[in-house]
């Protein structure tokens, strides 16, 4: 069958066995402390542990291959970008001038060039983390996880509902599609693009018809089983923290604050080793 | 004094979007315990019935409602949903569509959760409720894993995990085929014995929800009741045929044969009916039967030979399928949900290529075509037209297929006209599509596929969830085409009566395999294919043997010739 991107699969590694809530918290603070800090240190450790962990985590590059790629190739625009409209950011920032090569307003300054690179750190510390997050987070606990920390029920469950459907809502895309080549609709890539997006119309409006049925049963049947009688509901699925899970929660708080710290320990966000 | 649990008094309900009233001075009493049937064809108001049962009326669908309906002594206007529901346990038409956890535990546990059962208690519960429905295996698994048949025994138990005192089973055969929805009537009946709770299937498959016995039948027609009586009282009536019920097709025989059933004759099922009384007057019945006539068809037009084909490796989905399709014919394709049969209507317009095997039309090989030049020779018709509408008008709709390929516009008017004077919507031809009803948006699916010209057009259930009005309507419709424009008909389907009264052959796929190629009435009284099938051996077969007539498939398809030269849809 079609392989399943991004997809969550039971490994049985001690990853996978912490609450989905413990991974939330530690995704969540692991992406903010990425976020705030330009220090390259901290940087540099961040990333290998994410890659440690995405090692142990056992994720495989069939599952996240195709939508590494997709960021990748943001992060090069994004990277080319940067340099096309602010080529001397570096330098207000580290407040030295070092030019490698080349003159003028594109000159190859070493601080633009660090500068750049500590991006590009950023982002390879947080991709992991986010893969690993979702590859090994049981759909069915999301909702539960959201719900604990502090997101209504309501809310976690348009996610859980959004993610039960979705390989529902797949097949019947495909099934659409199908029908729709064989009256002689063009989607392939011979098609002009002209043609193609209007061909995508005759597949969008079925679905969105034949989406809007299901939603209406859907609702029809959470209303008939009591969805949203009392402000709190109990989850089937939620697990009780464990020992690694307040070990792992501990680390996560621990190391954005102690990496906060050092960050900012000079006042700046960045790491300046130009002084 | 029995208890009564469910009354309707003097019960008149209109919707709010309606100008008039979809139920009329409802009186109804349903009594604790009791198993009742409500029937009724689509539009009668049997589901409004059902609305009011559960208490989506008033709640959720507003109205103007007289008179009252009161479920175990309360008016269902001065109770919560939420309150109803922990009385009146719904297990909705639709399997996949009420499915709402992403496991089947948690789908089970869904209204505990609601109900902030405690984690440990709902854990004891939902394996003490699958065990019952005997989806105990499959807890961990995702809906998509699931068979028909088992994601409804997890619609149930979601319902019955709370302990409600009525059942109510909305159309519970619509989606399953004929040996799984056996099979789900069993299991009712066993639940209703073993339980005692009150259930209450509305459904218009009669014959199928007769498998087991029920006290009582409930015929709703125009919004009243048209009937209320045991099932062995109402096989003696003809309000179900005047209503437009389908009558279980033992006694559309035993009528046909003249007979008139009493009561005391037990007709409500098949395995009760003193047949002994009629044996020799349907013997006479049958040996003054004409010989029906055998169809003659044109050259071969569509040849598959030896195809095999599998997603992976591992296992294959077709294995070695070989079968002719001849100019004209109305042939069925049948098998219970998965066998294959989708599989190999995907292969013969490419949107699979088959792993071995070759596909011919008209003696040449088509693998090296497109779909869209597949699309010009063989026309694919989806289930559910909702699938296939992309225009707002039936005119633009229709010529869609034309447009695409360029055709001039006064050659795609002409063209247009014509097909939509063949499929009779050439008065609406200027109405958008949404003002249609859904056999006529099927029409219109069907009318836009025409338009191509094929030589073969592949129907996927064209008639599934429609009552026999409507069922009667398109089928008479399709073979109306098949006559007028020659075009080869091949119907993918469960339904034993369309693969019966409309088709002259069918190719019986189980588990990959081709199980046999002959006739409807032969394949349905052999139990070893029908077993294999998913299908359900017909009931004209018992009745021809409890009648003493060896050539039950003889009896079979002269029955079905008979009903096609007399009475026909009415």
């Amino acid at each position: 069958m079609e392989r399943k991107l991004l997809a969550y699969e039971e490994k049985n590694t001690w990853i996978d066995r912490l609450c989905g809530v413990t991974k939330l918290i530690f995704f969540l603070c692991w992406s903010v402390t990425s976020m705030m800090t330009y220090d390259t240190r901290v940087l540099i450790i961040m990333l290998v542990l994410s890659l440690v962990i995405f090692k142990i985590s056992r994720t495989r590059w069939d599952q996240v291959g195709s939508v590494f790629k997709f960021i990748l190739f943001f992060l090069i625009i994004n990277i080319i970008a940067i340099y096309l409209f602010s080529p001397a950011e570096g330098v207000k920032i580290y407040g030295t001038e070092t030019i490698l090569c080349g003159s003028g307003r594109y000159a190859l300054r070493a601080e633009q060039l660090f500068y750049e690179a500590n991006i590009i750190l950023k982002y390879f510390t947080v991709v992991p983390s986010i893969f690993i997050f979702i590859v090994t987070t049981n759909p069915s606990e999301f909702a539960a996880s959201m719900n604990r920390v502090g997101i209504s029920y309501n809310a976690g469950y348009a996610v859980a509902i959004a993610l039960r459907y979705i390989p529902d809502i797949q097949a019947d895309f495909r099934k659409i599609r199908n029908a729709q080549m064989a009256r002689g609709i063009e989607m392939s890539r011979k098609g002009k693009l002209v043609d193609r997006i209007k061909s995508t119309t005759a597949i969008i409006f079925p679905l969105v018809f034949s989406s809007m049925g299901r939603i209406d049963t859907i609702s029809t049947a959470m209303e008939l089983r009591s969805f949203g009688k009392n402000k709190k509901r109990t989850w089937y699925m939620a697990r009780p923290l464990k020992r690694n899970d307040y070990l792992v929660i501990a680390f996560s708080v621990l190391f954005m604050i102690i990496a906060l710290v050092v960050t900012y320990a000079d006042g700046s966000r960045f790491y300046n080793p130009f002084i | 004094m029995k208890d009564c649990i469910i009354e309707f008094v003097n019960f008149t309900f209109k919707y709010r979007t309606q100008i008039d009233p979809t139920l009329h001075d409802i009186d109804l009493k349903i009594y604790k315990g009791e198993k009742v049937l409500i029937v009724g064809p689509s539009g009668s108001g049997k589901s409004t019935l059902s609305n009011c049962i559960n208490g989506l009326i008033p709640h959720i669908y507003t109205g103007e409602l007289e008179g009252d309906v009161l479920i175990k002594g309360k008016s269902i206007q001065e109770t919560s949903l939420f309150d109803l529901s922990c009385t009146v346990g719904t297990v909705l038409q639709d399997t996949d569509g009420q499915f709402i956890g992403l496991t089947v535990a948690e789908d089970i546990a869904f209204a505990l959760e609601n109900d902030c059962v405690p984690q440990d208690e709902m854990i004891k519960r939902v394996d003490e409720i699958a065990g019952i429905v005997e989806v105990g295996d499959h807890l961990k698994s995702s809906p998509g894993e699931l068979s028909g048949g088992q994601k409804q025994r997890v619609s149930m138990a979601g319902v019955m995990v709370r302990d409600v005192d009525i059942l109510l089973f909305d159309e519970p055969l619509a989606n399953l085929d004929p040996a799984t929805g056996k099979r789900a009537i069993a299991l009712i009946d066993r639940i209703h014995r073993e339980t005692n709770t009150t259930v209450v299937i509305i459904e218009h498959r009669l014959e199928d929800a007769l498998f087991c016995d029920a006290d009582r039948i409930i015929l709703v027609e125009d919004g009243r009741i048209a009937a209320d009586m045991t099932p062995d009282e109402l096989m003696g009536t003809d309000v179900l045929i005047r209503a437009g019920v389908r009558e279980p097709l033992y006694v559309s025989a035993l009528k046909a044969a003249g007979i008139t059933i009493r009561p005391e004759d037990e007709a409500g099922q098949i395995d009760t009916l003193h047949v002994d009384n009629y044996a020799e007057e349907v013997r006479t019945w049958f040996h003054r039967q004409p010989q029906p006539p055998v169809p003659e068809y044109g050259e071969e037009v569509l040849s598959v030979e030896h195809l095999s084909f599998s997603y992976d490796q591992s296992r294959k989905v077709l294995d070695d399928i070989s079968l002719n399709v001849r100019r004209g014919e109305m042939m069925a394709i049948v098998g219970k949900n998965g066998a294959g049969k989708t599989t190999l209507s995907n292969l013969i317009c490419g949107f699979l290529n088959p792993d071995s095997g070759q596909i011919r039309l008209n003696g040449s090989d088509i693998s090296p075509l497109s779909i869209k030049e597949r699309g010009e020779h063989i026309g694919l018709v989806m289930q559910n037209p909702n699938q296939m509408i992309s225009k707002s008008m039936i005119y633009d709709e229709v010529a869609l297929g034309l447009i695409v390929r360029g055709v001039p516009e006064d050659e795609i008017r002409e063209r247009v006209n014509k097909v939509l004077r063949i499929c009779g919507l050439y008065p609406y031809r200027n109405w958008p599509i949404s003002a249609l009803s859904f056999g006529q948006k099927k029409r219109v699916t069907i009318a836009a596929i025409l338009i191509l010209e094929p030589e073969i057009m592949i129907l996927d259930e064209p008639t599934a969830g429609q009552d026999y009005h409507h069922y009667t309507e398109i089928m008479e419709f399709v073979k109306d085409i098949n006559e007028k424009s020659g075009t080869t008909l091949i119907m993918i389907t469960h339904d034993m009566h369309l693969m019966l009264e409309y088709t002259n052959r069918a190719v019986v796929i189980a588990d990959g395999h081709l199980l046999a190629d002959s006739t409807p009435a032969s394949i349905l009284t052999d139990d070893r294919v029908s077993d294999k099938a998913y299908l359900k051996r017909t009931s004209l077969y018992d009745l021809a043997r409890a009648c003493g007539i060896d050539d039950a498939d003889g009896f079979t398809e002269a029955f079905i010739s008979y009903e096609r030269t007399h009475s026909r849809g009415h």
